[in-house]
């Protein structure tokens, strides 16, 4: 069986340690609240939730399945119970707006809650997920009425909000989407088209869906230009706050899938659907990308919470496991055989978890104090610096998560042998639902193009100059620490590597397009290891400081896990510049019909 | 009706408990903390008398060292209304507690002292008892149902044949046992709260009881380690050994 025990204590690092949240929270408008107490009561109450309502049902919810009962969808057995259960505890509101009945804490909190929900039900933790999207984007977009209508109602989690862009013919290049809206002389609009792929489209957790949907006005002009967002709540609402006629879309079907099966995927049908505007005509995909960007770091994150799931179970069976005996002689002369934790080999692919997970959770957690910094803090240059290495990391941490999160669930699957392929393990689940994070909210492909072609150039080149402004003075800063040496040593040659291929990239752009997209999937993979790598020079350079004296193993563990990625992983940074560097003729070279 | 909750901060019953090198006892430096799983239940208990109106306030009690707050504020986060951490550095025995108890039941008047049954660190199941005795309180222990009447409670408790109902007249001293009731999450609004409500700090002095402790520890050692078992030919080889090896039967 799969298990899970929130990290709690790995958390605690990286918020007070690593971050020193609270600091930084302090000098956020009312970030004050955010004590070091209120983020330990946070962390422990939100585990006992996830570990003990809510992963219970990640087994169920993949055996049942989602189905579509007579139009309507029904979700698998105690997922009504435990969204619920996170709904009358006030978890869905936590970094909310006060004035729609939220918490208002850090946004950096809510993801480390919403790590624990993923990490005990993917499928579950999308429908709250995007309801937050929406939130983003109605409170940023929608008008004051709006607002105090819909607002509340997914704050406190009784609606569920919803985002409907992909159309079969129009998934990447939504500038030929055709769902259609016409103003109805009311105010409001008429929306018809049929949407796929719709998360949580239709399901039967709550009373009502606002869904988020992209269209075209009468008058808009072709393409990306042309495209308006509307409101299409399932149920319209009276003046009065209570629900009205059932509007005119439904569930057509719900897609047959690899994974995430308790999370509906569905295909809507709007037919003269009534539909209010969001923000400006024509703006809608400005309008949704502020909610895209909350979903793609939280995709990711699907990416690593998976991972520590499969990681701990993978960890929890090797240590039990008996199987043969170690290499280098008996180790358990009590028992008929050694557990299989003795072996390099196993130990390679559990530390592969460990490190990586650990990594993206410190890296996740500074980008999530960024996203706090560039909402709330009062200053506008440490806005803009915070917003820079946000827009950054976006696609970083969308794909190289998902990427090495599939990894992680694949070699833990692997350490449980014949087992691992069997269903009631739980592993392969894992696999199956940390799979679809690679695809959805944008092939992982197109972030590595976003990052190579947009955000590198954006501003001349500002994003990644600040990225390696930080790196070059953390490497600096501990150069002289002889204790540190043997993290900052490899850390900065991957940062050289990282500098050299971001100029060989700047030259090659000027050449051949082309260059940019053969490169791209390198230089992310480039950037992410880097980064890894600096997460745990960072983490080192603080257990050094604490290891003496320390007797949980906690600090001497972060260490040895440090100096495993320095040695085994970070190396990869040289293949990785390698092949960059080989260009892109050996791609495109193959005629299409010869493939 | 006032109600009086004491809530201990135990070692979590998670964690696989160590004994100290020394062997002075075990190894809590470093080690997840956690309420008292029975206390929980108590609290619990406290919060549904006062939604159901039969209680107008919750008193979380704590006794011991500084971080003894952290147990009261997650009573208060489940939705106790105050707290009051009787602080010291003494290693207290049930007698004190019972003590401590009974001074601050004079001061605050309770109508009803709920307690857990034991605390799973030390296991002695006897604060609850002591503190009636001393009182002069009716006690209701291993409590798996309450029902409340004008001046009196009726206590369904667990005892060894099945279950027994006495009548208690108030006020009394409850011990609950784990059927009692399956306790609640604190909820996110309710956290927040927890921090803004009030806590009072008293020590042991200011209440006069000595809490000295009257009992020794020699030694804490842990279980001895299980042997591996050994496989018999027969039934009858299996009988003999355990007459005469094992000596059982």
């Amino acid at each position: 069986m799969a298990i899970y025990r929130a990290p709690i204590r790995d958390m605690q690092f990286v918020i007070h340690e690593l971050l020193d949240a609270q600091s930084c929270f302090a000098e956020l408008p009312g970030g004050e609240e955010a004590s070091a107490d209120i983020i330990d009561s946070i962390l422990e109450e939100g585990a006992k939730l996830c570990e003990s309502i809510v992963f219970p049902t990640n087994r169920t919810g993949d055996v049942e399945g989602c189905r579509l009962d007579d139009g309507q969808v029904r979700t698998p057995s105690g997922f009504k119970e435990a969204y619920e259960a996170l709904c009358t505890g006030g978890w869905m509101g936590l970094a909310c707006d006060p004035e729609y009945g939220g918490q208002g804490l850090p946004h950096t909190l809510s993801v480390f809650f919403e790590e624990m929900l993923q990490s005990s039900n993917m499928s579950l933790a999308l429908y709250p997920g995007l309801t937050r999207g929406a939130y983003v984007a109605i409170r940023a977009h929608g008008s004051d009425e709006m607002k105090r209508t819909y607002l509340p109602k997914l704050v406190d989690g009784s609606w569920t909000g919803v985002m409907c862009l992909t159309e079969s013919h129009a998934g990447t290049d939504l500038g030929m989407l055709r769902t259609r809206a016409v103003p109805d002389g009311d105010g409001s609009y008429r929306v018809s088209g049929t949407k796929i792929f719709i998360s949580g489209g239709d399901q039967d957790l709550t009373e009502n869906i606002v869904h988020l949907v992209l269209a075209r006005l009468p008058d808009a002009p072709e393409g990306v230009k042309g495209i308006s967002m509307f409101l299409v709540p399932k149920y319209l609402v009276n003046a009065d706050g209570s629900l009205g006629e059932r509007n005119t879309f439904s569930c057509g079907s719900i897609e047959h899938k690899m994974g995430i099966k308790g999370a509906s995927t569905c295909v809507m049908n709007y037919e003269n659907a009534v539909g209010y505007l969001i923000g400006e005509p024509h703006k809608g995909l400005q309008a949704m990308f502020s909610m895209m960007n909350h979903e793609r770091l939280m995709v990711g994150q699907e990416g690593l919470s998976q991972a520590e799931v499969a990681y701990q179970s993978a960890a929890d069976y090797a240590r039990e496991r008996i199987q043969g005996r170690a290499l280098s002689g008996v180790k358990s002369p009590d028992q008929p055989a050694d557990p299989i934790i003795v072996h390099p080999d196993v130990r390679r692919m559990l530390l592969t978890g460990k490190a990586c997970n650990e990594a993206a959770r410190a890296l996740l957690g500074w980008v999530s104090l960024q996203v706090d910094i560039a909402e709330r803090h009062p200053d506008a240059g440490m806005r803009e610096h915070a917003e820079d290495l946000v827009a950054l990391f976006t696609p970083v941490i969308k794909a190289y998560f998902t990427d090495y999160g599939n990894e992680v669930c694949n070699l833990s699957m692997q350490v449980f042998g014949g087992h691992g392929y069997i269903s009631e393990w739980g592993m392969e689940q894992l696999v199956r639902d940390s799979r679809v994070a690679q695809i959805y909210e944008g092939a992982n492909g197109i972030h590595a193009l976003d990052l190579a072609g947009r955000k590198l150039s954006m501003h001349e080149g500002r994003l990644i100059k600040r990225y390696l402004k930080i790196l070059e003075d953390f490497v600096a800063e501990h150069r002289q620490d002889k204790k540190l040496d043997e993290f900052i040593a490899p850390l900065s040659g991957a940062v050289a590597a990282l500098e050299d291929a971001t100029r060989w990239l700047a030259k090659a752009r000027m050449e051949d397009p082309d260059e940019i997209g053969a490169a791209s999937y390198d230089y992310l993979r480039l950037m992410a290891l880097v980064s890894f790598g600096y997460m745990w020079a960072r983490s080192a350079a603080i257990a050094t400081g604490k290891v003496e004296g320390d007797n949980t193993g906690f600090y001497q563990a972060k260490l040895t896990t440090a100096r495993f990625f320095m040695k085994r992983l970070l190396p990869q940074t040289t293949a990785l510049v390698a092949t960059l560097r080989a260009g892109s003729r050996s791609l495109m070279e193959l005629p299409a019909e010869s493939f | 009706m006032k109600i009086l909750v004491a809530v201990k901060r135990v070692i979590d019953y998670n964690v696989k408990v160590r004994v100290k090198a020394d062997g002075s006892g075990v190894e809590t430096s470093n080690v997840k903390m956690s309420m008292n799983p029975f206390d929980e239940i108590a609290v619990e208990e406290a919060l549904r008398l006062k939604e159901a109106g039969t209680a107008e306030e919750i008193v979380a009690v704590s006794m011991g060292i500084d971080r003894c707050q952290e147990t009261i504020r997650t009573a208060l986060a489940m939705g106790a209304d105050r707290g009051i951490l009787v602080q010291t550095e003494e290693e207290l025995e049930p007698l004190a507690v019972a003590k401590l108890l009974k001074a601050l039941v004079e001061r605050e008047s309770p109508g009803l002292v709920i307690v857990g049954k034991q605390a799973i660190d030390g296991d002695h199941s006897e604060t609850g008892q002591m503190l009636a005795a001393i009182l002069g309180w009716p006690q209701g222990t291993f409590a798996s149902k309450l029902e409340f009447e004008t001046d009196s409670v009726n206590v369904t408790r667990e005892v060894d044949g099945g279950l027994e109902i006495v009548k208690l007249k108030l006020p009394a001293v409850i011990t609950t046992d784990l059927r009692l009731n399956e306790p609640r999450f604190a909820s996110l609004p309710n956290i927040m709260k927890a921090k803004k409500k009030p806590m009072e700090t008293l020590t042991p002095a200011e209440l006069g009881v000595d809490v000295t402790p009257r009992v020794t520890v020699v030694e804490v050692v842990e279980p001895p380690k299980r042997k591996a078992g050994i496989r018999v030919e027969s039934v009858q080889a299996l009988v003999e050994k355990l007459r005469n090896e094992a000596k059982v039967i």
